[in-house]
């Protein structure tokens, strides 16, 4: 290669290199406002802003869902398994929706329960036929594969 | 090293000859992989436990994200060889890559809706996943756009070429963004490093599909840049010969 090109093939990376340590930095400075929602726990540490409309999200805990047989409301908590945060949710609920089941739920912290006007299912990477699925929650598998997603 | 595998690139009938070839080749393997991988995803591979049958969408997405993605990647490179050996052909890849890079990022997005309405609940969240991709989108429509407003075909090229490396950035961030930022889209299933987080019933007819795909972009790929060369080369003796034949 002559000597020219390979000059301009130095400017070059070194201009992409620049402009990534750039944006990099940017995006490290911007990270909170990236992230689509706060964890149980960042909200229990009062890292969240009060009296706004946030994000919330985790996991729907076992043994927590409440429906009201007469109206659409529904209550359950969502937990990251350190933290607890108490959902309260008027409206349809997605296909996904279960228990231990990954959510993220949209709304407001009032009178120490969070409000959501959104509920939303987060889907994992791993799929599996329902033979597997079946097989896997009789031999106690299936738990440990899930807690490994997270 | 001898670098003749590389300099004869810059023929552009040399080109023009080759890939006529390989995109009857790649061509064909695409027809083939396509059919079987599609009708062995849709008809043949088992159901989700969760999702049911509406997780088949993934023979599709993840094929053409990859894609929309590799074609950015292919502009980069031929945005380099441009600077650096002035290679015109280079310019023609550029042009040829960006629309059919802009047909898989789109499908990608409306595939991705489509999937997300009934499983996570909404057609859109602007997660870091989803908004980095839609700004590929915009990169691909922004270089598409500024060749078509500058008059002069050699500026033309080099002002789409600063604008395809600068949105290079981008590429890092797509792929990483499910697992730097919390997202709501879930993290990649295929991995090359790590077993895929889904049975082989599943899996092969995605890989099927994605080399189909692949096939698929190559044949589009050196259709529309042989179609290019022969405009761009219009006035030598070489094309009046081909067309004349034709």
């Amino acid at each position: 290669m002559n000597p020219k090109r390979k000059q301009r093939l130095y400017v070059i990376f070194g201009l992409v290199g620049g402009l990534g340590v750039a944006v990099g930095l940017v995006m490290y400075a911007l990270s909170q406002n990236i992230n689509l929602f706060f964890t149980p726990t960042q909200i229990a540490g009062g890292q969240a802003p009060e009296a706004q409309m946030i994000r919330v999200g985790g996991m729907v805990a076992e043994g927590t869902v409440y429906r009201n047989p007469e109206s659409l409301e529904v209550a359950f908590d969502v937990t990251d398994f350190d933290h607890n945060v108490r959902v309260t949710y008027s409206g349809i609920l997605p296909d996904l929706f279960r228990e231990g089941q990954g959510v993220v739920v949209q709304g407001r912290v009032s009178q120490g329960t969070f409000q959501a006007t959104e509920v939303l299912a987060k889907h994992d990477e791993n799929y599996m036929p329902p033979e597997v699925t079946e097989a896997l929650r009789q031999s106690g598998q299936l738990d440990k594969m899930k807690g490994m997603g997270q | 090293m001898s670098w003749r595998w590389f300099h004869q690139w810059g023929s552009p009938r040399w080109f023009y000859e080759r890939a006529g070839r390989w995109q009857w080749v790649s061509g064909w393997i695409a027809l083939i992989l396509l059919v079987v991988g599609t009708l062995w995803g849709l008809g043949f591979a088992p159901v989700d436990y969760q999702q049911g049958h509406s997780y088949r969408i993934i023979y599709l997405h993840v094929p053409v994200a990859f894609l929309a993605q590799a074609m950015y990647a292919a502009m980069a490179v031929c945005a380099v060889v441009l600077f650096v050996w002035k290679m015109k052909l280079a310019d023609v890849g550029i042009q040829a890559l960006a629309v059919v890079g802009l047909a898989f990022t789109v499908l990608s997005l409306v595939s991705g809706a489509i999937w997300g309405k009934p499983t996570w609940g909404t057609y859109w969240v602007w997660d870091a996943r989803l908004t980095s991709m839609l700004i590929l989108a915009f990169l691909y429509m922004g270089i598409i756009g500024l060749r078509a407003a500058i008059a002069d075909p050699d500026q033309a090229g080099k002002a789409c070429a600063i604008l395809v490396l600068v949105g290079v950035v981008n590429l890092p961030i797509i792929k990483y963004s499910v697992e730097w930022w919390n997202t709501l889209h879930q993290p990649a299933s295929l991995k090359l490093t790590e077993k895929p987080a889904m049975p082989a019933s599943m899996w092969v007819p995605l890989l099927v599909n994605i080399v189909g795909y692949y096939a698929a972009a190559f044949y589009l790929v050196f259709a529309s840049m042989r179609a290019l060369v022969l405009e761009r080369e219009r006035r030598a003796s070489w094309v009046k010969e081909v067309v004349g034949r034709a």
